[in-house]
């Protein structure tokens, strides 16, 4: 197992107020890497550090180191637009843009200057058999993203960050949106897409993250009470909180 | 026997509900009664040009002479709109095109990049500028448009350049403001995903924001044009009210609203000279339906 992303002494503060209170986390390649906790703990909050979205809040300071291989994320001269072409990121509600499902998933390549037709359709029907929603839409590239229903809008999102091929996919409750059906749809296109992509996921679901993840990490009130091994924590946690969380005690 | 009249009558809140319900209906119905005889009136002098004094409504939007009183060579008398449809359209589409890149910039700014603090201060700017009567808009395009006109490309000064300059001015507002509000409509969601993906600022306005917006742009362009369309005030003071057709930017003309308004107090009510500018009023009014269709087309087809 190598370490792809490594974070250390994470503080964040809104203004004055401190949310994260300075913890330690490692995302090993090829993974998929759970962040549970109660609502407010900080995990979105977290995730939004790792490709530097709270750079976009006024107000929000990051402290401590964030790595990705033996780069500073935080570096000064870190290229935002390179690193986040590296780190993608699928929000918690399907944000399609109300363009065609082909200029959907063309959008990261053109914005990277990619104008050669045959390698944006390429790209774009790899992306989308990737995602698992090629064969629903494959007749319809031309309309409208919006009009598909929320599941298949998700896995569009899906495929347009998987189109720009970036190292890490940062998701954010990318299923709480959806119905059962389309959730475990998602859930089996992550369960592919890990042997190419590293992945971290926020989830609010606790059956979810026994089910996809290798690793899963519990938060609380902005710290990290436990990280380990999925099969692990829900077996045999080592902290009585997370046990506590686990069996539905508080959360 | 109690209980029973108790529930039978109506409560006080029912009869309060039928109260309201019939004040908002006959509010309603005046509203309507209103609109429909202010269309039958226009529509009805306006067609008698028509009707009662046998113009050619071919006639009236084709030829470019226009003196109702008087009888022409041919023996009909000159009702020829052409010269003020021409112009009225020129000052409508040249004022909106001046107007939408500036519209656009300061919408993008007030909504994107500007700071938050000036966005209040440019709103009541933008407001204040609505809220101006046109007659001071046309006085001061009288007093420093047209000679600055005069002294740049010669002739009077008086002509289309200057009521394009003063009707862009009025207009801005009016595209700014449905501007920026099509621009706040956009989804803050879809910008966050643009930068998510690795794109710029610049092109996450450019290619997501702006493109979204695309339809409430549009409708901002059109409400834009229909004011510079109806103006006639300010219009009339700079235009130079000749019924000619327009050579070029600089010469005295004058267009469908200046021409009702210096011609309307000068005819007697039931002549040809009056009914014809009825029918001038029915062109302005059709002119207003259209742009009013556009624009609810255009609205359904720009729904997030």
């Amino acid at each position: 197992m190598t370490s792809i992303l490594k974070t250390e002494n994470v503080h964040l503060y809104y203004g004055e107020k401190e949310a994260l209170h300075g913890f330690d986390i490692e995302f090993e390649q090829n993974e998929i890497t759970a962040l549970i906790g109660p609502s407010g703990c900080g995990k979105s909050t977290f995730l939004r550090c790792l490709n530097r979205m709270n750079d976009l809040r006024n107000n929000t300071t990051v402290t401590g180191s964030f790595k990705i291989g033996d780069r500073d994320i935080y570096a000064p001269t870190t290229d935002m637009t390179e690193l986040r072409k590296e780190i993608g990121m699928v929000f918690q509600q399907p944000n399609p843009f109300p363009f065609s499902v082909y200029d959907n998933v063309a959008y990261g390549l053109r914005i990277a200057g990619v104008k050669d037709k045959k390698v944006l359709d390429e790209v774009v029907e790899k992306s989308l058999k990737q995602a698992a929603v090629w064969d629903e839409v494959k007749d319809d590239l031309n309309k409208n993203a919006l009009s598909f229903s929320g599941g298949q809008q998700q896995r569009i999102c899906i495929a347009r960050v998987l189109a720009v091929k970036p190292k890490i996919i940062l998701m954010d409750e990318p299923t709480s949106a959806l119905d059962p059906i389309s959730s475990a749809k998602i859930e089996d296109t992550l369960l592919e897409l890990k042997k190419d992509f590293t992945i971290i996921i926020v989830t609010h679901n606790m059956q979810q993250a026994s089910r996809i993840a290798d690793k899963t990490a519990f938060m609380l009130n902005g710290d990290l009470i436990e990280y380990n091994k999925t099969s692990k924590m829900f077996l045999n946690p080592d902290k009585q909180q997370t046990s506590d969380y686990l069996n539905g005690e508080f959360g | 026997m109690e209980i029973n009249k108790k529930i039978l009558m109506p409560s006080k809140e029912t009869r309060q509900e039928r109260f309201g319900r019939t004040l908002s209906f006959i509010s309603i119905s005046a509203i309507v009664v209103l609109v429909a005889l202010i269309l039958y009136f226009i529509i009805s002098k306006g067609i008698s040009t028509f009707t009662d004094n046998h113009v050619n409504l071919w006639d009236f939007i084709s030829r470019q002479d226009w003196s109702p009183s008087t009888i022409g060579k041919d023996g009909k008398p000159e009702v020829g709109a052409l010269p003020m449809i021409v112009t009225s359209f020129s000052v409508t589409f040249l004022s909106a095109l001046l107007a939408t890149p500036f519209a656009i910039a300061a919408g993008i700014y007030m909504t994107v990049i500007g700071p938050k603090k000036s966005r209040g201060f440019l709103q009541t700017v933008i407001e204040l500028l609505v809220g101006i009567p046109s007659v001071v808009y046309g006085f001061i395009g009288l007093t420093i448009i047209v000679p600055i006109v005069r002294t740049l490309f010669g002739g009077t000064g008086f002509g289309i350049l200057s009521a394009t300059l003063v009707l862009f001015v009025m207009v801005l507002p009016t595209i700014t403001s449905l501007t920026v509000d099509s621009l706040n409509a956009v989804p803050k969601h879809l910008s966050e995903a643009s930068l998510a993906l690795g794109a710029t600022r610049w092109q996450t306005i450019y290619k997501v924001i702006l493109r979204s917006a695309t339809p409430g742009i549009l409708t901002a362009i059109i409400f834009g044009m229909a004011r510079a369309f109806g103006e006639a005030l300010a219009v009339q003071m700079v235009i130079g009210n000749a019924i000619l057709m327009p050579k070029n930017l600089i010469t005295p003309s004058s267009t469908l609203t200046s021409q009702l308004t210096t011609g309307i107090g000068n005819t007697v009510m039931g002549t040809l000279g009056n009914n014809a500018l009825w029918s001038l009023a029915l062109v302005l009014l059709l002119m207003s339906l259209f742009f009013n269709i556009l624009v609810k087309l255009i609205g359904k087809r720009g729904k997030f």
